[in-house]
């Protein structure tokens, strides 16, 4: 526990806003550079179209054909979403059990990380033909199997980060297991969990996008990737990759705004590294 | 002479680490009477924080008997009979200090509007009045510590059980901290076992300074302080003062307290193992 | 400070450890038992997941389990010991065992994944140093670092191998590049995190020393930073087995486990268990990457493995 007093973070008044925009101008200053350098290197240097297009033509690809990748967009991020519900979801579960029961947990643990080393994307092949190469089901499941390990790591990692006098503390009150668990375990766990929900989200979307390449339903943007480059169409192929990285960020952005709502009251030494 | 209850009686108390491993404590003998302040002094891993631990049933001795309040610890504890002050203040960074305060009196199904009203009255005492929403890490070390306090009092226990409560704040702030201790107590009227390293802090505080010896740790002796009451900065340069410190010195010095330990691995570890924390 | 964040039992264990070393080390004897307890349990480990899965193979047939247009039979789940038998027998006709072929891929993957992860590792270390002098090169940069993960590199991949093969460069050269574009990010957040954590009060020692930047860096941050740093290797070193996989798809580049998946994923209807026994191997191959790093950790760091990050 900090023996020095901090000041609790700025509420909204200008002084505020000012630290807060402050803390973004290098990002948004290296944006600027880097869309000028991409526009000018692109076209100063000749860059073949196929290696990188020009930001401007893909944008002006984006306009047109807005719809087509969007909902090829949409599409991907289900199978994604899905895949990273259904793999958190028996992560925290799991993690719920192994620290119950630390002794399991403890003699399972090195075999779930040695398991997280297993390059799970080999299998999409194998859930292709499980559930079929048009299924939705096939990606939902790497992306899953790709959630689950990180989510499990953490959220366990969060679990027991309890520091002894806390739970000696609660004992003194006679608290139960149960209460212990919702009062201390819980909280202390939180932004554990959220750090291995956001690494979550990117690998939900990656999995389900690398899932295409061993083929998938015409709509997904996997596949509309693959196409575009094997027609050429270099212009749409990177439109989409563009794409799928909003996709990506938004999801985690999402997450991380659910992260700031939910731990509001946390210190901030806490929170996680973005 | 009023007829004194006792609070707190250990018989015989023994307790072993683990199979056939560390002896922490040997032999314990002591009665606490309603009221008193009862500080426990001694070396490093003497079993000090161990016997504290026993009393809040927290950890079973190995043999020997434990009444607090004239029922097993185990009951006592399930009452919810004392509270209890650690040496980190063990706030939840999660929870404003009106929340952290009222964590105990949650669990025990007060309103709301009780609890806020307690808490109030708590921060009062403690000097910490409009401080309710405010965060732990907002606070210093011994405002965290008075939180922390307040906290162990606020369902009235009539025991209070302190361990080092006060080892990580300077020289200064504990003095002060042992100032406001004090007026807390005579106000609370509760009975205090309270551990410390700290000659001076045991002598400045008690009715009575328990002496420990080094692992297995025993009692070597008991010193009565019978130094007036209110007690206060002047108390510390009274004569008598510097003698009873002599004499809980000496004591330790008589049970080997002064010696350098060949074997003394970390009390706290030993807890955390026995525990399963 | 660290202490409340380290889990509780890593601070027990390292109690445990450090009373251990105190004491004589164990005879012979019973350091051979507690390796044979290991073994045991891994064998004991394995066994129950064989079972589990003969279980739910023979449940799943039984009670025939469908899941959409998932149904457990012979093509779907083949018996474990079916795709051990597979690895023994020739892949083509007249052509050598499957176990053999596939020995060779998982060569050229490896090769691919390590060249890809000692890449990835150095790049992402100095620009993990880099970045801790500078706040506002942190502030400016990191925040491109992450999204940068989130393009999905697999399609940026056949650019990747004609660009570089227009220079020159092999094409297992491009996979491995690929590979360390999963590598480097890990490595980069952790070196971060690592050479931020050293103990503000060494780095004042150091200052009183006048000790130059690097300095600092080498005798106090680098030092602080190997337990994130090789959290960070952990996971690098399967990505990078993952990134030499994806890599060699698009590319075709020829003999990896990734053009072996997508040739007996082809098959997978007559031939089901060729394509669970590469599986397998490129299984074998992540986790013995895995094991690697973590014998390095234990002979650079000398004490119990960190738990993953």
């Amino acid at each position: 526990m900090s023996t020095i007093v901090q000041r609790p973070p700025a509420r909204e008044g200008w002084s505020g806003v000012l630290r807060r925009l402050s803390d973004w101008a290098p990002a948004a200053a290296v944006f600027v550079m880097g869309i000028a350098a991409w526009e000018g290197l692109t076209r100063g240097l000749g860059v073949e179209e196929f290696l990188l297009p020009p930001l401007s033509s893909i944008l002006d690809t984006l306009r047109e054909q807005w719809s087509t990748i969007w909902s090829a967009g949409l599409f991907t991020f289900k199978e994604a979403l899905g895949g990273f519900v259904i793999g958190s979801a028996a992560a925290i579960l799991l993690a719920l059990v192994l620290a119950r029961w630390r002794g399991v947990g403890r003699a399972v643990m090195p075999y779930a990380i040695a398991a997280n080393a297993i390059p799970i994307i080999a299998f999409a092949p194998i859930t292709n033909n499980w559930f079929g190469i048009l299924s939705p089901a096939s990606k939902m499941a790497i992306a899953g199997v790709l959630v689950f390990f990180p989510v499990l790591v953490n959220t366990l990692r969060g679990l027991t980060s309890v520091r002894p006098a806390q739970i000696e503390l609660m004992r003194s009150y006679a608290a139960g297991e149960f209460e212990i668990f919702r009062r201390v375990r819980l909280p202390a766990a939180l932004p554990f969990i959220f750090s291995g929900l956001k690494v979550g989200t990117v690998l939900a979307m990656i999995g389900a996008i690398v899932g295409d390449y061993f083929g998938g339903s015409q709509d997904a943007l996997g596949i509309l990737i693959r196409r575009s480059a094997g027609i050429f169409d270099f212009k749409l192929a990177w439109a989409a990759i563009v794409v799928a990285s909003i996709f990506g960020m938004l999801f985690y952005a999402a997450v991380a705004a659910v992260e700031r709502l939910t731990m509001r009251d946390y210190p901030s030494a806490r929170g996680a590294d973005l | 002479m009023i007829a004194e209850q006792t609070v707190v009686s250990l018989e015989g108390v023994r307790k072993e680490f683990g199979r056939g491993g560390v002896v922490a404590l040997e032999d314990i003998d002591l009665d606490v009477r309603a009221g008193a302040f009862v500080s426990v002094i001694g070396p490093s891993g003497c079993g000090k924080s161990t016997l504290l631990r026993i009393v809040g049933d927290l950890i079973q001795p190995t043999a020997g008997e434990v009444v607090v309040n004239g029922k097993s610890a185990h009951r006592a504890r399930l009452d919810r009979d004392y509270g209890i002050v650690f040496q980190d203040a063990v706030l939840f960074d999660w929870r404003t200090v009106e929340r952290n305060i009222g964590l105990p009196l949650e669990m025990t199904g007060w309103s709301r509007q009780r609890r806020a009203e307690r808490v109030r009255e708590l921060l009062e005492l403690v000097e910490l009045g409009g401080f309710e929403r405010h965060h732990p890490w907002q606070l210093s070390g011994g405002m965290q510590q008075r939180v922390s306090i307040a906290r162990a009092l606020s369902f009235s226990p009539s025991l209070l059980l302190m361990d080092e409560p006060f080892g990580a704040l300077d020289e200064m702030t504990r003095e002060r901290m042992n100032l406001e201790l004090l007026r807390i107590w005579e106000q609370t009227g509760s009975t205090v076992i309270f551990v410390t390293h700290s000659i001076a802090e045991a002598v400045f505080l008690s009715t009575r300074v328990v002496v420990m010896s080094p692992r297995p740790g025993r009692i070597t002796g008991i010193v009565d302080v019978d130094l007036p009451r209110p007690r206060g900065n002047e108390t510390r340069e009274q004569p008598r003062y510097a003698e009873l410190i002599r004499d809980v010195r000496r004591t330790l010095r008589r049970g080997g307290g002064f010696e350098e330990e060949a074997d003394a691995g970390s009390e706290t570890d030993l807890i955390v193992a026995e525990e399963g924390l | 400070m660290l202490m409340g964040r380290r889990p509780v039992w890593y601070g027990l264990g390292m109690a445990y450890a450090a009373a251990a070393r105190v004491r004589d080390a164990p005879p012979a004897a019973e350091r051979l038992l507690a390796w044979a307890r290991q073994g045991g349990l891994l064998l004991a480990v394995l066994g129950v997941l064989w079972g589990l899965w003969e279980l739910f193979r023979w449940a799943g047939e039984q009670t025939g389990l469908h899941i959409g247009q998932f149904r457990v039979n012979g093509t779907t789940f083949p018996h474990l010991h079916d795709i051990f038998m597979t690895l023994g027998e020739p892949s083509r006709r007249n052509g050598p065992m499957l176990i053999e072929v596939l020995r060779d891929s998982a060569f050229v993957t490896a090769k691919e994944a390590a060249a890809g992860f000692a890449l990835g590792a150095s790049i992402g270390f100095l620009i993990g140093v880099v970045l801790v002098h500078s706040r506002l090169l942190q502030r400016g940069v990191l925040p491109y670092i992450v999204a940068s993960q989130t393009v999905p590199i697999l399609a940026i991949a056949p650019m990747v191998v004609v660009w570089l093969g227009g220079r020159g460069l092999p094409s297992w050269f491009s996979v491995a590049v690929i590979a360390a574009f999963l590598t480097f990010f890990p490595v980069t957040i952790n070196t971060l995190r690592g050479l931020n954590s050293a103990d503000p009060r060494a780095l004042e020692l150091m200052r009183s020393y006048a000790a130059g930047r690097l300095a600092v860096l080498v005798k106090v941050r680098v030092p602080a930073s190997l337990p994130y740093l090789f959290a960070a290797l952990k996971i690098s070193a399967t990505a990078s087995v993952v990134g030499a996989i994806i890599g060699e798809l698009p590319a075709s580049v020829g003999g990896g486990l990734g053009n072996a998946i997508l040739n007996f994923n082809q098959y997978y209807s007559s031939a089901p268990n060729r394509l669970w026994a590469t599986n397998l191997i490129a299984a074998t191959l992540g986790i013995a990457f895995f094991l690697a790093v973590v014998v390095a950790e234990r002979i650079v760091v000398r004490r119990a493995p960190e738990n993953v990050a």
